[in-house]
């Protein structure tokens, strides 16, 4: 993988006082840092690192043990991702549609390798594998909206169309 | 009238909410007010957006629906596919677990009740545990993640187990490709997964549940929270289930995009909050599972076949299948097929059947060059092994294995040394890195492939010695599995590795 050159940005600025409720109101769950994980990032867009040491400190762990939970999924961000987040299916089912070829096409129209996002900041695009969509394959997702049998030019379009 | 319109997640990504849209729009314009109900998917996901609407004389079909049909559709201009019941596609099964499916909105209740739900929960809270593992074991139910273990065995293990607390895990971390049924049910009937997991907590004495599901099913985590929402203010769930004066709660938690979490012990781990990495077993989870302590952990479709277990007795369950493999399986077929979607089956069906005959052959037209059944960790089945029923041992028996029952279809343009690397890629970006065999044999295996690619027929070797210690030395299925679709591709396959079928063998 090889995420695209991006000029560097400053990350935004979140004060703990924002994330605190975020990690209160999960404390009396078992098992709490995946739900107070999700809610940072939804909150945010990504894990900010204040969240870090503050999370070790709420649930008795070391920094270097949160810091491999955010890690080891793929979902959590140590940045924010574009404003849209393209998603394309790799996994086999859509392969056997054409899905791998179309995404190489995609990314070659919008100049980006997988993981990638645009210069503008607008769109990045990223692998998943599989939506459960495989009966209409192939299949995509754009922020929150689905869509089976897609093809580069509804694809485009979609991006396009977004808006923001 | 009543009109139906399905509102699963593949109806979604092929248009349904444009078509509700023109929907409500057509109905005002004709001065109707006609209730709308909201339904899961029937599961011909080639029709969908499916539009049923119901004149009194059954539910008739119209599909696949765009918002410009609509007009005509309400005005009779349009000629359905008739009953929805007597399509083929669907008229073939036989549906237990999916009964309800499509059929019922899947957030009413009273619907639910309508339809036979409850009957087995209210069944098993006046059974002891003991007949209930009874009742489980003769119906001869086996895991239907994959693994294929007997269900009634393990929730004794959990039964008999001494603690001060005990839990339900449903897994619900559906990450094989070509498989869509934990998603189907989830979005379509939530409260039979619910019933599920009470009788599974009424038997083994666990008072709290958990589902542990994907981030990638967004509309299966807001179905299942909100049913669950449901249940507990209609005392499904709570502190005195259905009045047995027995406990069972549970909550839905979500993954965050890691395939390896489908894995029991590394979903036991992620749930706890940890990284999802592997556990050696033993110990058994249903000793010591999640936070130590005894748990059942079952697969969606497991669990949620449980009710119509109790509802119309083990042995009619059990009266449906072949040799071991009991009742009925959701086949999903997916992939390059003209009529995909999900075909709920007594096992026994011939996979040629369901691939030429049910799924009507590729989309694409062309033949059928190659099947994957199982998911990325499943076996490449071509045409010479068509023949093979659909069952745990007759798969087994063939070099392949059912798994979460999931059948992709490819035609004759698929290229089987790129799936192979594929399906090392996969592994080599999903391990979890516990075990050397699976972090590093997986990335030696995408290079092994490439060497293989530029002609190097020495690396064949090499492939098949990576892939047995690979099978052999992993800690759990996702490296001892990475072998079947690239072993299978190969021996089938041969030519497309440079080599000829006798050498191959």
């Amino acid at each position: 993988m090889n995420p695209q050159p991006r000029a560097p940005q400053a990350l935004p600025e979140v004060g703990e006082e924002e994330i605190r409720p975020l990690i209160d109101r999960n404390l009396h769950l078992e098992g709490p840092l995946l739900p107070m994980l999700h809610d940072i990032q939804a909150a945010f867009g990504h894990i900010p690192e204040t969240a870090v040491p503050m999370l070790a400190a709420a649930l008795n762990l070391g920094r270097a043990e949160v810091h491999g939970v955010i890690s080891f999924y793929h979902d959590f961000r140590k940045a924010p991702a574009g404003r849209h987040v393209l998603k394309i299916c790799r996994a086999e089912a859509c392969q056997s549609m054409g899905g791998e070829a179309m995404a190489e096409r995609l990314l070659a129209q919008l100049g980006l390798d997988w993981h990638g996002t645009s210069a503008d900041g607008r769109v990045t695009v990223e692998p998943v594998y599989c939506l459960g969509l495989c009966a209409c394959a192939p299949a995509v997702m754009l922020d929150d909206t689905l869509m089976g049998r897609a093809s580069e030019a509804r694809l485009m379009a979609a991006v396009e169309g977004a808006e923001g | 009238m009543k009109i139906y319109l399905s509102m699963d997640s593949a109806a979604k990504a092929l248009g349904s909410e444009e078509v509700a849209v023109a929907l409500s729009a057509a109905l005002e314009a004709r001065g109707e007010t006609v209730e709308v109900i909201r339904v899961g998917s029937r599961g011909m996901v080639w029709l969908e957006p499916l539009l049923e609407i119901d004149r009194g004389q059954g539910r008739e079909a119209w599909g696949p629906v765009a918002p410009e049909d609509v007009a005509g559709i309400l005005a009779g201009e349009v000629e359905s596919l008739g009953l929805t019941e007597e399509i083929p596609f669907f008229a073939r099964q036989t549906r237990l677990t999916f009964a309800r499916c499509g059929v019922i909105d899947p957030l009413s209740l009273p619907d639910y009740e309508a339809h036979g739900g409850l009957a087995g929960l209210r069944r098993a809270a006046t059974m002891t545990g003991e007949a209930i593992i009874d009742e489980m074991k003769t119906s001869g139910l086996r895991g239907r993640g994959g693994a294929g273990f007997p269900t009634g065995i393990k929730w004794d293990t959990v039964r008999m187990a001494h603690a001060d607390q005990k839990y339900i895990v449903c897994n619900a971390d559906e990450g094989d490709s070509g498989t869509f049924a934990d998603r189907m049910i989830m979005e379509g009937d939530p409260f039979c997964l619910i019933e599920g997991m009470a009788i599974a907590g009424l038997c083994t004495g666990a008072t709290k549940g958990y589902v542990y599901t994907r981030s990638e099913y967004p509309d299966a985590v807001a179905v299942m929270r909100e049913a669950i929402i449901r249940a507990r203010a209609a005392g499904v769930l709570g502190d005195d289930v259905l009045g047995s004066g027995r406990a069972f709660d549970m909550e839905v938690r979500v993954g965050a995009g890691a395939y390896v979490c489908g894995e029991e012990t590394s979903l036991l781990n992620s749930l706890e909050g940890k990284r999802g990495v592997v556990r050696a077993k033993p110990p058994l989870p249903a000793l010591e599972g999640f936070l130590g302590k005894p748990t059942v952990v079952n697969n969606v479709i497991s669990l949620a076949t449980v009710p119509v277990i109790f509802e119309k007795g083990a042995q009619h369950f059990a009266d449906f299948g072949l040799g071991r493999s009991r009742g009925t399986i959701p086949v999903q077929i997916a992939g390059n097929v003209k009529h995909g979607g999900l075909f709920e089956t007594a096992f026994g069906m011939s996979l040629g059947d369901l691939v030429e005959d049910i799924g009507g052959g590729t989309a694409s037209g062309r033949p059928v060059k190659a099947v994957q059944i199982g998911g990325p960790l499943g076996a490449y089945f071509g045409r010479d092994k068509f023949d093979t029923p659909f069952g745990y041992e007759e798969f087994d028996g063939q070099g392949g294995l059912i798994g979460h029952a999931g059948v992709v279809v490819f035609d004759d343009s698929a290229d089987m040394l790129g799936m192979a690397r594929f399906a090392m890629e996969f592994c080599a970006v999903e391990s979890c890195g516990k075990c050397t065999p699976c972090r590093i044999g997986a990335v030696r295996g995408v290079e092994t492939l490439d060497r293989i690619k530029q002609g190097d027929g020495a690396a064949v070797e090499l492939l098949t010695d990576l892939c047995e210690t690979m099978k052999d030395g992993s800690l759990c299925a996702l490296g001892g599995f990475t072998p079947y679709p690239v072993m299978s591709a190969l021996e089938s396959f041969p030519e497309e590795f440079g080599l000829t079928k006798e050498a191959a063998e």
